[in-house]
């Protein structure tokens, strides 16, 4: 394991922090230099404040000098994607329809991340309004891969996985629509999980598609995604869609539960167009948890062919509303070149939106406009209760489901320039967001070139206690997450 | 498969107020109209009988008391406005 | 050939409440701009709506009210177009699943007199669902002003059937339901602040017809009178349209009231297409039966049903009754006051004129009289004693209203109580008079009752108008009786 803070674990950074061997000032400090020598390469950043990062960091000390440290994150520089908003700092979701957009409030997240003593740390890169794949989307430009600059980190919480694979942050928030912390997880070699939809408040994250959105950490270790997990997690009444739920120590229950566990591999998430040295790694793992003395059984998810469908229709057509709200009125770009008030719209909003964003408007519009209404959305939306229904199908006799995390590992900057390519590089995530499941992402090796290829495991709505100890079986003993990018 | 169907991209950019240029139309156009073909296909799934699902899970009645509470002070509600005066946002003129 | 209007109303009432319908920052009116606002009313980036509980209590409670079926379960959805008091360019409101349906507004038709009770008709509503107001625009000279305070506002919608037939019978249904909401507490529907607005949908077609014909939506009719006004001159141009030989185009036209006038709206550029679907942000409603017994055990008497039983109960005349029941303040009070006096129609004589007109005259609501219904039993038991004459009383009231006294102490102080007349004098008086008009003596005698009051001026007069009139009244019949 890497002696530099900024490559260690937040379990271990807490340990010593509450053995006085460093302050979270130094620890900080450490943070932003890591970032200055290797941000201009990695450019996981949309902006960042050091002056209020060190005033957090130092309050933090001064909290844990009186005794009063908040539990593990205390002090400890966390990472938020974009789109979550915290008072006082900007907020673009990498949009130049947002560009000087300062949010008055703070989203729930951070709300809770503050109440935790963790130390806010920069605004991170993703695709335009999280809409993408690739981190290529961005207002900003793109984000690169620490393992390989030329290749992108995934997307759309591109940033977030590249800030802390390349040593930028402790740990980070992304959010996950289609596969958006999970596939940027698996291609930048970090842990990414996607907690059950409802288990943590979506208040203060830019909506994307508001049935499928999800806030997630990623993180070094299945342990830190836990840590903080249980920082994150819990009901919100600002949430409609926050679910009353008890929230379990999700740490501690890490060390209690052990296998073994019966796992389902889909047969449908290895045929026609998986890599295959990712299909070689994820049969690793597979072989793993079979010598673990787990059930490995195979079962099939038949609608799993319609998902990518299913989520396009859906996803767009919630954007197309989400997204009405940046008119240039209240505040965002405003067209110096309107005519008029009608025309004020048109402007702005073709100046403020990048094309991936404005294709989607265009195609949720259409889905929802007069006369497709039946044959797309209401459509879409009963075949998502059959996709839903396959899930708990095999859940009937399985506790978790493997599968690859994403078909492909890293791709090169610009090789997918045709949106449908792109798409295709969810299939293995969006069943996830559509079925409202827990889904994680663990580093399960390297490709011959050298780039991380990530497993993902797909747990029942609100059994992430399990679904980390699966997780984390796994990752004790193997260790990936102790190898780190040449940057 | 059926052929995917026609989208009219002028009505649809229209109501999405979105300004296209002429390359953009044409652009998306092409390119939708091959998601949209991929689309079609979910036309093959037998569906009938089948609840639309509009959220995750079966949850009613979340709701808060009537209880009024402080909002944002009228300077910072109207700090990110791209025009203001007399603590309004100003717009172009409209014309109802 | 004889035409027949077809009227049907969309009204928006404003939902008396605390907080907005999908945050908690406070509702209101008459603020300073853009004081009512939060992130969720901006549509910051980010926020997320959350239902008040007791916007859904009062629109249950309309539906109740106007005998709606409650639905079992109701959801949101979004009305998704873009206009510049929309904070997100979408209205929350319900589409498919609205959660009243059907219900009737009870009218009553101007009687034949101003004393006679007119037609009552019952007119069929379709729907009542809940939503959310926008903003409002201040128009300058060359730009517009946006002020946010109104949107966000819990906004019913109650949508009539098309099945009034004219301006009168609008105006009576406009009329009727917003006593209705004022009744169950729901809106002050205070036209002025636009707590209800009015749009009317009016065709015309042959008699007999079934189908509708083209329709016109008239928008802006924002006083009750502008209602029946705009409705009658768009049914008259409607009229004028086809007598010409012209042809009725489907339009939107916006009713000046001031100039009496209407123009058409610049027809949209396109037909709307709203694209409705449901709110992922929003649970569904499910109503229960015990959620509606709670509301409905918080339903007032309805103005009519309140007639009905006035009529009955206290045998009140029905303009007495017309004046009283649509004040549910003013009818309690009354009912009180009817109650303490033991005499409902005096009592409520006192209220209708006397108290009415110096509340009116002193712009003051009845909550803030000094007059409580106690002070107006009172007042009704001095007269009805003899102990006060009429118009001593009218004097009383004024003082009684302008401090609050007690009747009895004013008029011990004014010295305004009828004299305690010696018997033997008022005796003299009454035989006086009696002989005085042999007339009138034969008359009562021969049965004419009312011949009595011939004597009654000059006893009055003699008494210089303080004699007790019951004891006159008494004394007179004595007398004549002993005569024989
Ligand atoms: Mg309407
Ligand atoms: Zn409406």
């Amino acid at each position: 394991m890497s002696s530099e803070l900024f490559f260690q674990p937040i379990a271990q950074l807490a340990a010593a922090l509450d053995a006085k061997k460093f302050s979270s000032v130094e620890l900080t400090r450490a943070v932003i230099a890591r970032t200055k020598a290797v941000e201009a390469r990695v450019h996981a950043f949309n902006s960042f404040d050091e002056a209020a990062v060190l005033a957090q960091a130092a309050a933090s000390d001064a909290r844990r000098a009186a005794g009063q440290a908040r539990g593990p994150l205390n002090g400890i520089p966390i990472g938020l994607k974009d789109v979550i908003a915290v008072a006082g700092q900007p907020l673009t979701a990498s949009s130049k329809i947002l560009a000087n957009f300062v949010s008055p409030y703070d989203a729930t997240v951070t709300v809770k991340l503050k109440h935790a003593g963790a130390v806010l740390w920069g605004r991170l890169n993703c695709d335009e309004f999280a809409m993408g794949s690739s981190t290529e989307n961005s207002a900003n430009g793109p984000t690169s891969n620490p393992w390989d600059l030329a290749r992108v980190p995934g997307g759309s919480s591109g940033g977030s996985a590249a800030a802390l694979a390349a040593g930028e942050a402790s740990a980070t928030l992304g959010s996950d629509t289609g596969g958006s912390i999970r596939q940027p997880a698996a291609l930048c070699g970090v842990v990414g999980l996607k907690p059950t939809y409802g288990l943590v408040s979506r208040y203060g994250l830019v909506a994307f598609a508001s049935s499928l959105d999800q806030i997630g950490p990623l993180a070094r270790t299945v342990e830190d995604a836990a840590i903080m997990l249980g920082a994150i997690a819990g009901h919100d009444e600002r949430d409609s869609t926050s679910f009353r739920t008890e929230i379990p120590d999700y740490r501690a229950e890490l060390k209690t539960r052990r296998g073994p566990w019966r796992l389902g591999i889909p047969k449908e998430y290895f045929g026609e167009g998986l890599d295959p040295e990712i299909g070689a790694a994820v049969e690793q793992v597979i072989a793993f948890y079979q010598k673990q003395g787990c059930e490995i059984k195979e079962v099939s998810l038949p609608h799993t062919r319609y998902c990518l469908d299913t989520y396009y229709v859906i996803a767009t057509a919630e954007a197309s509303s989400n997204l009405a709200r940046f008119d240039g009125i209240r505040y965002g770009h405003r067209s110096k070149n309107a005519t008029d008030i009608v025309d004020l719209y048109f402007q702005s909003r073709a100046e403020g939106f990048g094309a991936e964003v404005k294709r989607r408007i265009i195609l949720g519009t259409y889905v929802l406009s007069s006369g497709y209404y039946d044959a797309y959305y209401l459509r879409a939306q009963k075949v998502r209760t059959l996709i839903r229904q396959d899930f708990m199908n095999a859940f009937r006799e399985v506790d978790a489901l493997l599968t690859p995390t994403s078909p492909m590992p890293a791709f090169k900057l610009g090789e997918k320039a045709d949106p449908l390519a792109l798409y295709l590089c969810d299939i293995y995530t969006i069943g996830v967001n559509l079925a409202g499941l827990p889904g994680i992402s663990v580093p399960c090796g390297f490709t011959q070139s050298g780039l991380p290829i990530g497993a993902q495991l797909i747990g029942q709505p609100f059994c992430e206690t399990d679904l980390l100890a699966i997780a984390h079986a796994y990752e004790q003993a193997h260790g990936w997450n102790t190898k780190f990018p040449f940057l | 498969m059926s052929s995917a169907p026609q989208l009219d991209i002028d009505h649809v950019a229209h109501l999405a107020r979105l300004a296209l240029t002429p390359e953009e139309k044409a652009k998306f156009a092409q390119q939708l109209g091959d998601v949209l073909h991929h689309i079609e296909q979910l036309k093959k799934v037998d569906v009938t009988g089948v609840e639309p699902m509009a959220h995750a899970a079966p949850v009613f009645n979340v709701w808060a008391d009537d209880v009024a509470q402080p909002g944002l002070p009228v300077e910072l509600a109207l700090k990110n406005a791209p025009a203001q005066r007399d603590h309004m946002v100003v717009v172009p003129k409209v014309v109802e | 050939m004889n035409y027949e209007a077809v009227i049907g109303l969309e009204v928006h009432v404003q939902v008396k409440t605390r907080s907005k319908m999908f945050t908690r920052v406070a509702a209101g009116y008459g603020h300073e701009p853009n004081t009512l606002t939060d992130p969720v009313v901006l549509a910051l980036p980010g926020t997320l709506p959350l239902m008040n509980k007791a916007a859904l209590d009062a629109i249950i409670k309309a539906g109740l009210l106007l005998g709606c079926e409650i639905a079992p379960v109701c959801k949101w959805d979004r009305k998704n177009y873009f206009y510049p008091d929309s904070p997100k360019n979408y209205q929350i409101s319900q589409y498919d699943q609205p959660i009243c349906l059907c219900g009737t507004v009870e009218i009553e038709l101007p009687g034949p007199a101003r004393n006679v009770m007119g037609e009552h008709k019952t007119i069929p509503l379709t729907r009542i669902h809940l939503e959310e107001d926008v903003g409002k625009l201040n128009h300058g000279a060359t730009d517009s002003l946006v002020d946010y305070n109104r949107a966000g506002t819990p906004l019913m919608e109650i949508v009539s059937e098309p099945a009034m037939h004219t301006a009168e019978e609008a105006y009576a249904y406009l009329t009727s339901l917003r006593a209705t909401m004022i009744y169950g507490g729901i809106s002050d529907c205070d036209m002025e602040k636009g707590q209800l607005r009015c749009d009317a949908n009016i065709s015309i077609r042959h008699v007999g017809e079934t189908k509708l014909g083209v329709k016109v939506e008239l928008k802006n009719l924002n006083s009750i009178s502008f209602v029946r006004d705009g409705i009658s001159h768009e049914i008259k141009r409607q009229l004028a349209v086809v007598e010409r030989g012209g042809t009725l185009v489907q339009e939107t036209r916006d009713y000046d009231g001031q100039t009496g006038t209407s123009q058409s709206l610049r027809s949209k550029e396109m037909a709307h297409d709203y694209r409705y679907f449901p709110d992922p942000d929003l649970m569904p409603v499910q109503v229960d039966e015990a959620w509606k017994q709670r509301l409905r055990a918080e339903c007032p008497e309805l103005p009519f049903d309140k007639q009905r039983r006035f009529l009955e109960q206290y045998q009140l005349p029905y303009t007495l009754t017309s004046v009283l029941v649509w004040d549910r303040t003013l009818a309690d009070y009354f009912e009180e006051a009817a109650k303490l006096s033991g005499k409902p129609q005096a009592a409520g004589n006192w209220i209708a004129n006397d108290l009415l007109r110096e509340l009116g005259a002193a712009h003051h609501a009845l909550a803030d009289s000094k007059v409580r219904p106690a002070h107006v039993a009172a007042l009704v038991q001095l007269v009805d004693s003899g102990a006060v004459l009429t118009n001593a009383a009218k004097e009383i009231f004024v003082e009684m209203f302008a401090t609050g006294e007690q009747p009895d102490a004013i008029a011990d102080r004014k010295g305004l109580k009828a004299a305690p007349t010696d018997v033997g004098e008022l005796e003299q008086w009454c035989c006086d008079a009696i002989a005085a008009n042999a007339k009138a003596v034969d008359e009562f005698k021969a049965g004419k009752e009312s011949a009595i009051n011939a004597f009654k001026g000059p006893v009055m007069k003699a008494a210089k108008g303080k004699a007790n009139p019951k004891v006159i009244d008494e004394t007179l019949r004595r007398l004549l009786a002993a005569q024989g």
